[in-house]
């Protein structure tokens, strides 16, 4: 089974400021970090291998910069047998569509069994990576995915909802989206550190291998199709107010009470 | 001459720190309090490789060098000297020269389960009246058919609480002085072998220090850890390795006590004014860097050297004579600035300044490293 995990390096704050000007993240000076949420994804993908003991691999695959090459190594230092860095300037500027277009790609380059994608980026923040990868490719998804497990040749997922959780079956090849929750990540090893660098190498795939992938007018800046137009610090919501058990008639009397109250009535 | 880590090491500094801020940090108050070895630390030190870093996979070990393994100890150094020491004391007093002197058996049977964390490791060689003056021993070692029968009494040994190896010096010939001297591996559990006295210390109190006691103590033939009269150049090379260990131990609670002194300057406020604007503050962290900065690198050269097979004996007794000054000098500098919070047990660097003392001490006093630094320089 080959299990590839997606990852994406970003800055290691949920409060990096943002550029007045251009509206994009200022990530000087703020360290950088394997998202949360794919990190857990390294370590279910990490888990599901040595459950299934049968030479099934873990492959980690990243779209960034250059500098993303650390995050990579830090994967391969927690035990993943091998990683790809799908860099290069012509993918620069692409937003989540663009963004998917081309991790499709690679993927369809690298191959795939199982592809685990974190659910969201804490710097973007859109949680449309993964499942867009998953139309691309033409394969099942799972999101929000508390518990991955192998059963034969299904992938159960146990998928958080708001109140509830489902079981889903899925067939393989498909794509699963995890959270932070799915599994605490272990450490890197020493042994695993050295490795990263000494016995394991980081292959680097640009425009040139990957064009027959995709169409190029859907990547980078100008094949993506979302523009920002204005970013601003979210105000916090209140916690709420929940009234249980109570009657149809009383709960629509509270509601336009509170709505009066606030003068939106 | 490039002063600039690898990229493998690099990786691993963080690893540490991480480990360090997350799993050691979180118990150095209790386990100094407590009195009581974090042995749940230990398990997950020997599940990331700590506990075997510079030996080679086929033994088990991680495959990395020595600079890896002395970044280890000073990272943990920084947040808990406790922890830092049993991982010193197992690499360097016991792994180590069972990698570098032993037979291939000896190395599968015992190097491979102590590299992997899987049996935890101490040294034998001080005794009542053999401390600085190692070459006084009164360990006695008689070969008898298959076995060698040890009598004798060790003290100080660290970790001996819980460890499961042991390497024992021992006269095998009294008559020709430190050539009658020879190293012996022991297992907890051979006849005749038990742990007698718990001390109870100033610092690292978390440490397990005990006494060794051998009544008629039944060592294999096989055990002989490399010649007959071979022992006492084992254990000071042993002890060179050793130093590099505690050199890093000692860098380690120095910059462990700069780094919560920065924090607590920039804090507390007197006279309208937080301590970190006063310029006797600046001045007292900037010369403290400083001597750090310079421990650092006369620690990392010995280390590198060790990995370089070059002379290191000399250049670790140097790091260590300095990292262990600068760790006593620091910590007292960095407590006079928390002023009297510092004093009470509030704040760690009280133990901080506790647990940088030994570092004076054990493995060969500050003494002994000018005896060996001199000595490199004929000058004896």
């Amino acid at each position: 089974m080959k299990i590839v995990v997606c990852v994406k390096q970003v800055p290691d704050t949920t409060e990096v400021k943002l550029d007045p000007v251009t509206n994009t993240l200022i990530r000087d000076g703020v360290p950088s970090i394997i998202n949360p949420d794919d990190k857990a994804g390294i370590e279910a993908a990490l888990q599901l291998k040595e459950k299934l003991n049968d030479g099934s691999t873990v492959t980690i695959v990243s779209m960034g910069p250059p500098q993303a090459d650390v995050a990579l190594r830090e994967a391969l230092a927690m035990g993943a047998d091998e990683a790809y860095l799908l860099s290069d300037r012509a993918f620069g500027g692409s937003d989540t569509f663009a963004t998917s277009t081309i991790i499709a790609a690679g993927l369809k380059k690298v191959g795939y069994d199982i592809i685990i994608t974190g659910r969201q980026a804490i710097d973007g923040d859109t949680a449309q990576v993964g499942p867009q990868i998953a139309e691309h490719l033409g394969i099942p998804q799972a999101s929000y995915a508390e518990e991955i497990n192998v059963e034969g040749n299904k992938v159960v997922v146990k998928r958080q909802y708001e109140d509830r959780h489902h079981i889903l079956e899925l067939p393989i090849p498909c794509l699963v989206t995890a959270l932070a929750e799915l599994a605490a990540p272990r450490y890197m090893s020493v042994a695993g550190c050295f490795d990263a660098y000494r016995a394991k190498e980081v292959k680097t795939l640009g425009f040139e291998d990957l064009k027959d992938g995709f169409d190029p007018a859907n990547i980078g800046l100008k094949g993506s199709p979302t523009n920002v137009f204005k970013s601003f610090t979210k105000q916090a919501k209140g916690a709420g107010e929940i009234h249980k058990e109570i009657s149809a008639e009383d709960a629509v009397a509270t509601i336009i009470a509170k709505l009066e109250e606030r003068h939106i009535i | 001459m490039d002063f600039t880590l690898s990229n493998e090491h690099k990786l691993l500094q963080e690893m540490y720190r991480k480990f360090a801020e997350t799993e050691v940090k979180p118990l150095a108050e209790e386990v100094d309090e407590e009195e009581r070895a974090p042995m749940e630390t230990v398990e997950k030190l020997a599940k990331y490789g700590m506990l075997g870093i510079p030996f080679p996979k086929k033994y088990g070990g991680q495959g990395a060098d020595n600079l890896a393994y002395s970044m280890c100890v000073e990272e943990l150094g920084k947040v808990c000297a406790t922890t830092s020491v049993i991982v010193s004391a197992h690499t360097s007093l016991c792994a180590n020269p069972i990698y570098e002197f032993g037979t291939e058996e000896q190395r599968m049977k015992y190097l491979v389960p102590l590299a992997k964390g899987e049996k935890i490791g101490a040294f034998g060689l001080t005794e009542p009246g053999a401390g600085t003056d190692a070459s006084g021993q009164q360990t006695k070692a008689v070969l008898d058919g298959d076995n060698w029968i040890l009598n004798g009494s060790k003290i100080f040994i660290t970790n001996a609480g819980f460890a499961d190896i042991f390497i024992i010096i021992a006269m095998t010939d009294k008559s020709i002085g430190t050539k009658g001297i020879s190293a012996f591996i022991v297992e907890k559990d051979f006849p005749g072998f038990s742990i007698g006295k718990h001390e109870k210390k100033m610092g690292i109190k978390g440490s397990s220090t005990c006494e060794l006691i051998m009544e008629n103590c039944i060592v294999p033939k096989e055990n002989l850890l490399g010649q007959v009269g071979k022992g006492f150049g084992i254990a000071m090379k042993t002890l060179d390795g050793g130093r590099i260990g505690i050199a890093s131990q000692a860098l380690g609670i120095g910059e462990g006590a700069l780094d919560e002194t920065i924090k607590y300057v920039k804090e507390r406020k007197q006279c309208g004014k937080r301590l970190s604007q006063f310029q006797n503050t600046q001045f007292e962290i900037a010369d403290m860097k400083t001597t750090l900065d310079a421990a650092q690198l006369l620690v990392y050269r010995a280390a590198c050297c060790k990995d370089a097979k070059g002379n290191y004996g000399p250049l670790a007794a140097m790091a260590k004579l300095f990292a262990a000054n600068t760790a006593s000098d620091v910590t007292r500098r960095c407590l006079q600035l928390h002023g009297g919070y510092g004093y009470t047990r509030e704040y760690p660097i009280e133990r901080m300044m506790r647990d940088a003392k030994i570092t004076e001490i054990y493995e060969g006093t500050s003494e002994v490293q000018k005896m060996v630094v001199a000595a490199s320089l004929k000058v004896n």
